[in-house]
């Protein structure tokens, strides 16, 4: 019963996917213009559906922005802390008690204020911007599901599953046996439930990103704050649980003294091989997640520029776009989940780095 | 440029939000999930070690039922061979110790006779003997009155007796 309700669900979602996703993202660009006169602009739409917003746009209609409106939060030095929904901006001409978007230069897109030089200033901005909102969605969803599953192995716990749970069963399981136990090592269970949420948070995010409306679409997982905070959990969960042999090979490492005394360069490589790591992971994945979304957006916006010059090209550009845009769809959704499993198998490995243990075999060489 | 550097309101919001995944999931989803997990295969590995187990039992049994057939067989040969043999024996006690009877049956039975003849032989003399007393009885009343024949009479039968008697 519950199936047959959830692929309902699922295939009118899909439709409405296909549908409106399309057309969601791009018909902004022709907001309050003729859309004939005013060719689109590909890289600005690109670049605005990258970058983070104070509202969640939906779809414009009829120059009719339709767009769910979020609370911004802030604390200027000032006029204190600040709490009102985004909607103000667009009702007082852009500007709400002297808190504007900035159009142009280093805060670009960003809610700025001007101090006493007018100069535009940041104030501190906790924003539950779109990718916050996102992240909370997600993030809920994520419990959700995951709980669901939690709950058919609580109530019977050796029954064989079947259905969406048996499913999730299989995909928990395949990271858990073939990336957290073997590379991880011994140490494995200590690590295995934050290693198995690193997965699951980064692949629910990464296929929520490919979802066209409104729950998904949100470029979280290519944003650089989302990675960010995702390579510093990953370098601070292996930097605080080294062993001591880590350590030491961290700072007096097994090299010729010359190399470490009177000028430190192997610390120095050390501790920057230490950053390079978290950064690398933060790189990649930010990286290929946003060229996901813009080539689908690139794409899409292929169709749009190409409405204007004649019938055949037009035409023939549309159906080859959509072609190639359910390619990279699939392409987009393997993506999804190798980065998921590059950045869990890249911090598994990290961790197994840092749980090395002193040498047995020479001790045991010694004490015979 | 703005993508790529981290705005600090997504950091904290991030951080909140993966936080409190983590939380939830390493406390209350995943443990039981990994745990029914491992349950099963342990319970998986038990049922196959017992299937295994009975398996071999099985086996065992089948062999020790062979055994004890085959040495039912040989108790059964054992046992038959006994009894052909007791039963020659029985017969062949039976046949002396009828054999010894009979003989001694026999023996009797010749005894008996004899005794029987010899008693008849005495019967037989004795009623010869009264026979002969009768018969002297009568002669002796008749021939008493004289005394020359009286006499004869007696030599002649002092005279036969002697005769028979020797």
């Amino acid at each position: 019963m519950f199936n047959k309700t959830l692929k309902y669900f699922l295939s009118v979602w899909m439709f409405l996917a296909m549908s409106t996703s399309l057309s969601a993202e791009v018909v902004p660009q022709a907001e309050g213009s003729n859309p004939e006169a005013a060719p689109l602009d590909a890289k600005e739409l690109i670049l605005e559906h990258l970058k983070d917003d104070y509202e969640w746009h939906i779809a414009t209609y009829k120059n009719k922005k339709i767009s769910i409106p979020l609370p911004i939060i802030l604390y200027s030095k000032n006029s204190g802390a600040q709490l009102f929904s985004s909607a103000k901006f667009d009702q007082n001409n852009g500007c709400y008690k002297g808190f504007y978007i900035s159009k142009t230069g280093k805060y670009k897109g960003k809610v700025v204020e001007t101090d006493a030089s007018g100069n535009e200033i940041r104030p501190i901005d906790l924003s539950l911007t779109k990718n916050a909102l996102s992240l909370l969605i997600g993030s809920f969803l994520l419990i959700i599901l995951m709980l669901f599953i939690a709950r058919a192995y609580k109530n019977e716990p050796v029954k064989p599953k079947k259905g969406l749970v048996g499913a999730m069963e299989v995909f928990i399981l395949s990271v858990y046996d073939d990336v957290i136990k073997p590379v991880v090592g011994e140490d494995y269970k200590k690590y295995r439930y934050y290693l198995l949420t690193l997965f699951f948070f980064i692949f629910f995010n990464n296929i929520l990103g490919l979802v066209p409306i409104f729950p998904g679409g949100a470029n979280v997982t290519g944003n650089i704050a989302v990675t960010l905070t995702l390579a510093l959990s990953t370098f601070l969960i292996v930097n605080l649980t080294g062993t001591r042999e880590y350590y030491k090979g961290i700072f007096w490492p097994d090299v010729p003294v010359w190399l470490k005394f009177p000028f430190p360069l192997m610390i120095i490589i050390e501790l920057v091989g230490l950053i390079t790591k978290p950064f690398a992971l933060m790189i990649r994945l930010f990286a290929n997640i946003m060229a996901g979304h813009a080539i689908v957006l690139g794409l899409v916006s292929l169709i749009f520029i190409t409405a204007h010059m004649g019938a055949a090209l037009s035409s023939s550009m549309t159906g080859f776009s959509v072609v190639l845009i359910i390619f990279i769809y699939f392409i987009e959704m393997l993506v999804a989940y190798i980065q998921a499993y590059v950045f869990t198998i890249f911090t598994a490995i990290f961790i197994n780095g840092a749980r090395v243990k002193p040498p047995k075999t020479e001790k045991s060489l010694e004490s015979t | 440029m703005s993508l790529l550097t981290p705005d600090l309101g997504l950091v904290f919001w991030m951080s909140i939000a993966f936080g409190i995944v983590i939380l939830i999931l390493t406390k209350f989803a995943f443990p039981p999930i990994i745990k029914g997990v491992e349950d099963r295969n342990k319970y998986i590995n038990e049922s196959l070690e017992a299937a295994r187990q009975a398996r071999e039992d099985l086996k065992n049994v089948k062999a020790d039922g062979e055994k004890i057939l085959e040495q039912a067989k040989k108790e059964q040969a054992k046992i038959l061979a006994e009894a052909v043999e007791s039963r020659e024996t029985i017969i062949r006690d039976a046949m002396d110790k009828a054999r010894k009877e009979a003989n001694v049956m026999i023996d009797l039975a010749r005894k008996q006779i004899e005794a029987e003849k010899d008693d008849a032989i005495r019967d037989i003399r004795k009623e010869v003997v009264n026979l002969s007393f009768d018969i002297a009885e009568k002669l002796l009343r008749k021939n008493l009155d004289q005394q020359a024949e009286q006499e004869a009479v007696i030599n002649q039968l002092i005279d036969e007796m002697n005769i028979h008697k020797s």
